[in-house]
């Protein structure tokens, strides 16, 4: 059987914008959007060329399904998507703190 | 083909309304939607959802549906005469089609007319797993076997539901919610259009000994009391083998010990750290000559916790 090599989606690898829309099924016109509403940002937004962190890509595909699935506006994607973002951050903070509480194996 | 309930998965009557249709699918969607919800068989709720949906909201698509008639889900049945005449010439059988395929595939006729001969390229669907790993794993790099059914599609454009699995390689690096992407790997694209893709979400089993954060890892030290006093040298397992630790005297109970890069390696090079958390162990049992020593210690010692409470009840 064949092994396969998979991908890291990680920051440190980056993505151009055509391969982000590709990958996570937004058009340019979605992608720039969620760039306007702060819930992508890219790697430089000077540039001329934008490029994003790979990591990014596993957020633009979320907001392209819940953009399809909940039929949601671009501005309730972002609302979303942040929202999410938050409930993230957070969970990792507990997985922290829980990590470090004694006898806390479980 | 085997039959499936739509409207047993969206809880719907068989004669409710389009609107009662969309409301149960917008609350169950909300229950189920693999990026909000944190139901354990999320995904696979959803996709049954989903399917259910986009069947019964389309008019056409839902009469082409009630013309089955009702069975048990999972029952196999015979589509009404007229349908296979739909696909094709030839001996046709509907034995492993899945009926949701078969109104995906449903636009404006029978079956997707664009599929075949069709110009517009259609990318292939991707797909979403959890790799389940052991911590050891995470660390060294590991494979995973993985299958998936995915649909394939016959000259007509049908498609087949056909088993796949292979391996895949997890480079070492990988942390607890990491993701991996095996381009190509998902359905295939149609007319032209690209594979879809695997992504694999990485789920790290609990260990007996360490807890994770990341890229670092937490071990609960047991020291006796007079180790973390007299301080000592211990052996400390890690995951690339056990190495000696110095515990400096006046060690707390909480404090954290740093192991330098004895984590998890990170994807792009570095480690984490390990932590080891100093806990006091107390002896239960111990023996005359050991509580005599207890005793005389605190006799001798003029060492009070408790000063912080004195100091506030004066006040």
């Amino acid at each position: 059987m064949k092994t396969e090599q998979a991908m890291w989606l990680h920051e440190r690898h980056e993505l151009l914008l055509e391969e982000l829309c590709e990958l996570s099924g937004l058009s340019e016109t979605e992608l720039r959007e969620l760039v306007d509403y702060g819930v992508l940002a890219p790697v430089d937004s000077d540039a001329g060329h934008w490029s994003f962190g790979a990591d990014r890509l596993v957020v633009a595909r979320s907001a392209r399904r819940l953009r399809r699935d909940f039929e949601l506006d671009p501005h309730g994607v972002a609302l979303v998507v942040t929202l999410l973002e938050r409930v993230r951050d957070l969970e990792e903070e507990l997985r922290d703190l829980r990590a470090r509480l004694p006898g806390s194996g479980e | 083909m085997k039959y499936k309930d739509y409207y047993g998965v969206m809880g719907v009557d068989r004669k409710a309304s389009a609107e009662e249709i969309k409301n149960a699918y917008r609350k169950l969607a909300r229950k189920y939607h693999p990026d909000v919800s944190k139901e354990r068989d999320a995904e696979e709720k959803f996709k049954e959802l989903g399917e259910a949906y986009e069947t019964l909201r389309d008019p056409e698509k839902r009469a082409a549906y009630d013309q089955l008639g009702s069975h048990r889900p999972g029952q196999e049945f015979r589509p009404p005469p007229g349908w296979e005449r739909q696909f094709g010439e030839g001996p046709f059988s509907f034995d492993d089609i899945d009926l949701g395929d078969l109104f995906a595939g449903m636009m404006g006729g029978m079956h997707r007319a664009g599929r075949r001969g069709g110009k517009v390229p259609v990318p292939g669907e991707d797909y979403e797993v959890t790799a389940h790993i052991a911590l050891e794993e995470a660390y060294r790099g590991t494979e995973v076997d993985l299958e998936l059914t995915v649909p394939e599609y016959d000259e007509s454009g049908l498609a087949h539901r056909v088993r796949r699995a292979f391996k895949a390689r997890i480079p070492k690096g990988a942390a607890d919610g990491q993701r991996l992407r095996l381009p190509g790997k998902g359905g295939k694209g149609l007319n032209g259009g690209r594979d879809g893709d695997l992504y694999l979400n990485i789920a790290l089993h609990p260990h007996r000994l360490f807890r994770v954060s990341g890229h670092d890892l937490f071990l609960d030290l047991p020291l006796a009391p007079w180790e973390a006093v007299l301080g000592t040298s211990v052996q400390v397992p890690t995951l690339g083998g056990s190495v000696r630790l110095k515990v400096p005297p006046g060690t707390h109970a909480g404090g954290q010990l740093r192991l330098a890069g004895r984590g998890l390696p990170k994807p792009h090079g570095g480690e984490g750290d390990l932590f080891a958390i100093v806990q006091i162990a107390v002896p239960t049992v111990t023996s005359e000559r050991e509580r005599a020593l207890f005793k005389e210690l605190a006799e001798a010692s003029t060492f009070n916790p408790r000063g912080h409470f004195e100091q506030e009840a004066a006040k």
